[in-house]
């Protein structure tokens, strides 16, 4: 108990942001315009330009989130603070394929523990792991609203439902 | 997977297995938007709040409130600008209605909104849908620039003097946006922490002005009240629950699905044994959670031969509530201890940690439920359990600590045997 205590973390932890701020192509800064045209607010836009500013460079880097907060005015805190906060915003690293099986109560009691155990046994990795090549990381995560369809999983915005093992074994040799 | 009505006509399913369903088209050719036709060229905005009054709707997202109240609510004379957004950021586990009445009817839900904007006076509305339903943000954008096409959007709607936009937003991945003002504060860029009430949201809510939130279903049963009156829409259910309802169904059923039946439906356990199915396997039925993770949990004796009646008051009566009509159906083979246990860990990683019980009572009970997992049960465990849940209960910011007790007071009650054989000594309670 006392071990976890001396190493509780702070939730922003001090990251060296550098200097360099990230740049995007013409088509993704219109993409970015059209989302900021919603909003009488600009900060309104900040989860619609993390995600596009998480598919352009992988997860939320240094250079990604200064540039967040240079187009929406704002405090590199301020972008800490809400990317920390919501569980499909990476602020590290994840695999090519994220595969987030749903381990809540109706896709558990449909067999997830099963589909869980053959995806992590297929890629030699545990849940929180990624593999080695980068290619996949595997994350057990709360319910994705697909309990009729249990048991089930994403890859990135992708739902693969009624799963077996079989389907599961088609799913991941059919991704490039 | 089953989609369709029992026990009446379906109205929010009615199209939804047509051929190209989502498309302007086919939703205009089967009646679609001339619910927004009729209240902007031939009703105030009064008259559109007071059919909504009559129809005795009811909010879908899980409180249940009456939504022409909520709607009269927003001041009339306040000079800011007003706005309608939808929550569609359906995360109760077990629930999954919104995402079918998106994917097969996007059309339906712009029409619900664009009414509502009428009645309110906003011009500008959003569609909060939860991350993970990236696919349904995609079918929105494009049935919302369909509809822009072809003037049921934007400025001077229908030819009238009518102007409102309906625009999509995406959440992140957090349950606690389902709570309205917790969604205000994400919407805003903010993390998403709930609010004080009051103010209300109907008062302050979106950029501090006037501001009404409603769950995808409730939305998308208003074009068919204006369609067939609201006095018509509430006498297909009850007096007090007017319409009908989707219930999503999960678990150990033969026919899982999204059901949709008169408020009212007579009962539980022919809903179930018949409408559903029956128990996967020839098992028998244990325990029933029909409302979404949040509601009681329901022992088997509690439906069989009780004709539990499908509304608001009557899964009350019958030991639970509606919630967002999620029903999880679970056979003999499920240990309640584990399946509470699931959803209590499902509620410490969704606490938003704001405030104290919440955040340190669920992450306490997670410890407790896992060291009796592990096989350290001590005798006063499940008491303990309920102590920390009484610490919550009522004593944290929003009801996501409140929904992370219930489940537990619940199952402790109905279902000691599965929490007692894992305590030393067979427990105390």
């Amino acid at each position: 108990m006392s071990s976890q205590l001396i190493n509780i973390q702070p939730m922003s932890q001090p990251v060296d942001i550098g200097d360099e701020v990230a740049s995007f192509s013409p088509e993704v800064e219109k993409e970015i315009d059209w989302h900021l045209a919603k909003y009488p607010v600009m900060r309104s836009a900040i989860l619609p330009l993390m995600f596009i500013v998480q598919r352009e460079r992988g997860y939320l880097d240094p250079p990604g989130v200064a540039y967040l907060a240079k187009r929406l005015h704002l405090r590199i805190t301020d972008i800490w603070e809400v990317a920390t906060f919501y569980s499909m915003l990476h602020t590290k690293p994840v695999g090519k394929y994220h595969i987030q099986i749903c381990k809540t109560l109706s896709c558990k009691i449909m067999g997830e523990p099963g589909i869980t155990e053959h995806v992590c046994n297929k890629l030699g990795i545990k849940p929180g792991e990624t593999t080695a090549d980068g290619r996949f990381t595997v994350s057990l995560v709360e319910c994705l609203g697909s309990c009729g369809t249990a048991p089930m999983l994403q890859i990135g915005f992708d739902y693969h439902e009624n799963l077996t093992a079989a389907k599961v074994d088609q799913i991941l040799g059919s991704l490039p | 997977m089953f989609i369709g009505a029992i026990g009446c006509e379906p109205l929010q399913l009615a199209r939804v297995h047509l051929e190209n369903s989502h498309t302007l088209e086919v939703y205009r050719k089967h009646g679609g938007y001339e619910s927004l036709r009729k209240v902007l060229t031939s009703m105030s905005p009064d008259d559109v709040i007071n059919e909504v009054k009559k129809s005795a709707l009811r909010g879908r997202g899980g409180a249940g409130f009456p939504t022409g109240m909520k709607w009269s609510f927003v001041p009339k004379d306040s000079p800011k600008p007003k706005y309608v957004v939808c929550n569609a950021d359906e995360s109760e586990p077990g629930t999954f209605k919104d995402r079918y009445l998106m994917e097969r009817d996007p059309h339906l839900l712009i029409e619900g909104m664009l009414i509502a904007a009428y009645a309110l006076g906003a011009k500008t509305n959003y569609i909060y849908t939860r991350g993970e339903y990236r696919y349904l943000i995609d079918i929105m954008d494009r049935a919302l620039e369909e509809a822009r096409a072809a003037n049921l959007l934007g400025d001077k709607i229908l030819g009238t003097e009518f102007s409102s936009e309906v625009y999509t937003h995406t959440g992140a991945g957090a349950y606690i946006c389902g709570e309205e003002t917790a969604l205000l504060s994400s919407l805003e860029g903010m993390r998403g922490h709930p609010r004080m009430k009051p103010p209300f949201p109907a008062v302050s809510g979106l950029y501090a002005s006037p501001t009404v939130v409603n769950n995808v279903e409730t939305l998308t049963a208003v074009p068919d009240i204006i369609r067939m009156g609201g006095e018509a829409y509430q006498k297909l259910g009850t007096e007090k629950s007017g319409g009908t309802k989707l219930w999503s169904v999960s678990g150990h059923v033969k026919q899982p699905g999204v059901y949709e039946l008169p408020m009212g439906y007579d009962d539980m356990e022919k809903f179930i044994m018949v409408d559903c199915g029956g128990i996967l396997g020839g098992k028998q039925l244990k325990a029933v959670i029909p409302g979404g993770s949040s509601v009681y949990i329901m022992r088997a004796d509690q439906i069989i031969g009780k004709d539990v009646r499908m509304d608001y008051e009557g899964l009350v009566a019958g030991g639970s509530s509606v919630g967002s009509g999620g029903f999880i159906v679970m056979d003999e083979t499920v240990d309640v201890f584990e399946s509470t246990k699931n959803l209590t860990e499902f509620y410490k990683h969704e606490s938003c940690g704001w405030c104290t019980p919440c955040r340190e009572g669920t992450d306490w009970l997670v410890k407790v439920f896992r060291r009796v997992a592990d096989g350290g049960g001590r005798p006063e465990d499940a008491q303990l359990m309920l102590d920390l849940c009484d610490n919550i209960e009522g004593k944290s910011f929003c009801p996501l600590g409140d929904a992370a007790a219930w489940p537990i007071q619940s199952a402790i009650k109905r279902f000691p045997e599965d929490f007692k054989k894992r305590l030393a000594g067979n427990g105390q309670l």
